[in-house]
């Protein structure tokens, strides 16, 4: 059954050096409060795993909690780079980060066969490409009925899976709702997992019998923290502060500007400065 | 016609043009969205776009600045896990037109968004093929769009992300690979489409205004022009009208430049 902590009691409890750690979240419902408290803690060694790497990483890279990044498209969506992401990756700052590669496609299969408790996953992928070449893990099988060759990745390994969502019941039972990317995936596929929820209710009420929800029993620890998905956001309370995205391009780009930033707005808060873009649309 | 426009708005409205109202798209962000989107407010109102975060049949008022944006989400006809999204829906051939750009193209259309320089001392990292490598080999057809530049047009490409027309001729029937791959290219100077039988791009009109010498300059490799190339219709007033309106909407939206 899912505990209702503290944050830093959560990731206190929930994530050790060296872990492999997804914080998953396809543009939509990014955990930001929950990465921040990993900063905060300075967590090392961590094994970053996500299919779409955005500004979090790039924060817990800069902050130098990672040394490796498994991902499919890493980037600030729609405005650039990762500038500390690619700081370290090319020039070594903060430390020296090592990336395993793939295709979104692969990923998300990945994450399928992990939560399916399958060693790998199977797929019509990478032909003509040229990952394979550079990541040895992905290989190839044949079809066993129709003889077609088949591409294979191994399934995503997690200790834990960290997920921001819309609300949690007393009793720890999570409703997601809208771009629900791969988080359940990565839920199901991690020995631990936290989530951060806007609300905690009396009643789940999920809109529908086929809504997305994670039986408290699947889930590790539940932690409530209003706008903790921001500057991505929360389907039905707020909207993804794109101005913010923009922002980060001039604030990331050199170290000291980073630094700075990140001292003023990670390193001195806490997780209730996220409240401050919570809010429910009507 | 005295009506002005932008090579960039040109490039839009002649891959919007490109696009029937029978098609399912799969649409990348930037160019490809704006293409889709226009495409869908004049002659393909019947269009289904489709977003890899999950989003079938969406219909944005705004152009999204990420594949995820809540407009996406809140205009679609449902929204599905991006595992589905990619296995039941990419893979399992429902899309007839896929879009892709990149860094890097060369004369078969393979495409490069990985890096610039060898890919573990590369000069420049860039974010990665995301949904590229399987786009490129599962929808039916594949439009590129990408500013043209010397730069950018290649004779070599520093890694394949995914697959174009791989060394010409029939490469990609033997990497077992059915669909049709790139069918169009459109720049802001002209639209190239592969040669029937080698598979190399070819320029098959130029936008109003440009010149030969201007494309042979920004292509790093001997450009062929078809025989009976010509001029690609400019836009109309109409497509320019819903263009910036739409961007301007967008632009509003995102509070900035969009």
């Amino acid at each position: 059954m899912a505990e209702f902590l503290s944050l830093a009691q959560a990731i206190e409890a929930n994530v050790k050096d060296g872990d492999a750690v997804a914080m998953e979240g396809f543009t939509h419902l990014i955990p930001f409060a929950a990465g921040h408290e990993i900063i905060r803690q300075k967590r090392k060694r961590l094994s970053l795993i996500r299919m779409t790497p955005d500004l979090i990483y790039d924060q817990l890279i800069g902050m130098g909690c990672a040394e490796r990044m498994t991902f499919s498209w890493g980037g600030n969506p729609g405005v650039g780079s990762l500038h500390r992401f690619r700081d370290a990756y090319q020039n070594g700052w903060p430390n020296q980060i090592e990336i395993v590669e793939h295709s979104h496609a692969a990923m998300a299969n990945a994450y399928d066969a992990a939560a399916a408790g399958l060693p790998f996953a199977v797929f019509r992928g990478y032909r003509g490409a040229e990952l394979p070449r550079v990541n040895p893990s992905i290989k190839e099988v044949i079809c066993p009925y129709t003889g077609e060759k088949l591409a294979t990745v191994p399934a995503v390994k997690l200790d834990v899976a960290i997920i921001h969502a819309q609300k949690a019941d007393r009793k720890g039972n999570v409703l997601l709702e809208g771009i629900v990317g791969v988080q359940k995936e990565a839920v199901l596929a991690a020995r631990r997992s936290v989530v951060t929820v806007e609300e905690i209710v009396d009643e789940l009420n999920p809109p529908s019998p086929n809504s997305v929800v994670l039986p408290s029993w699947t889930v590790k620890a539940v932690v409530q923290v209003p706008g903790g998905a921001h500057p991505s956001y929360t389907h039905g309370y707020y909207k993804r502060d794109n101005a913010f995205y923009k922002a980060w391009d001039e604030i990331a780009r050199e170290r000291d500007t980073f630094t700075a930033w990140m001292d003023e707005n990670v390193l001195r808060k806490g997780p209730e400065v996220f409240a401050a873009h919570a809010k429910k649309v009507a | 016609m005295s009506q002005t426009f932008t090579p960039n708005e040109m490039m839009t409205v002649a891959a919007a043009r490109a696009l029937t109202n029978d098609d399912v798209c799969f649409v990348g962000i930037g160019a490809p969205s704006a293409a889709c989107n226009l495409a869908r407010h004049t002659h393909a109102p019947g269009i289904v776009l489709i977003y890899e975060s999950g989003t079938l049949e969406t219909r944005p008022n705004v152009l999204p600045l990420s594949i995820g944006d809540g407009e996406l989400c809140e205009t679609a006809l449902t929204t599905v896990s991006v595992p589905e999204m990619f296995r039941y829906w990419l893979q399992g051939g429902r899309i007839t037109t896929g879009f892709l750009g990149g860094a890097q193209i060369d004369r078969y259309a393979n495409l490069n968004t990985t890096v610039v320089g060898p890919y573990e001392k590369p000069s420049v990292r860039l974010p990665g093929g995301g949904g590229a490598p399987e786009i490129a080999t599962s929808c039916g057809q594949i439009f590129i769009t990408m500013a043209h530049s010397k730069r950018a047009f290649v004779e070599k490409i520093d890694f394949f992300t995914s697959l174009g027309h791989g060394e010409g001729g029939d490469s990609r029937k033997k990497l077992g690979v059915t669909t049709k791959g790139p069918t169009k290219v459109i720049t802001d100077l002209c639209v190239m489409e592969p040669d029937d039988k080698t598979k190399e791009l070819t320029v098959v009109s130029l936008h109003p205004g440009v010149t030969k010498d201007q494309v042979i300059a920004a292509t790093g490799w001997q450009i062929k022009f078809a025989p009976d190339a010509g001029e690609t219709p400019p836009p109309n007033e109409t497509e320019l009208k819903v263009l910036r309106e739409l961007h301007a909407r967008t632009k509003a939206a995102h509070g900035g430049n969009a």
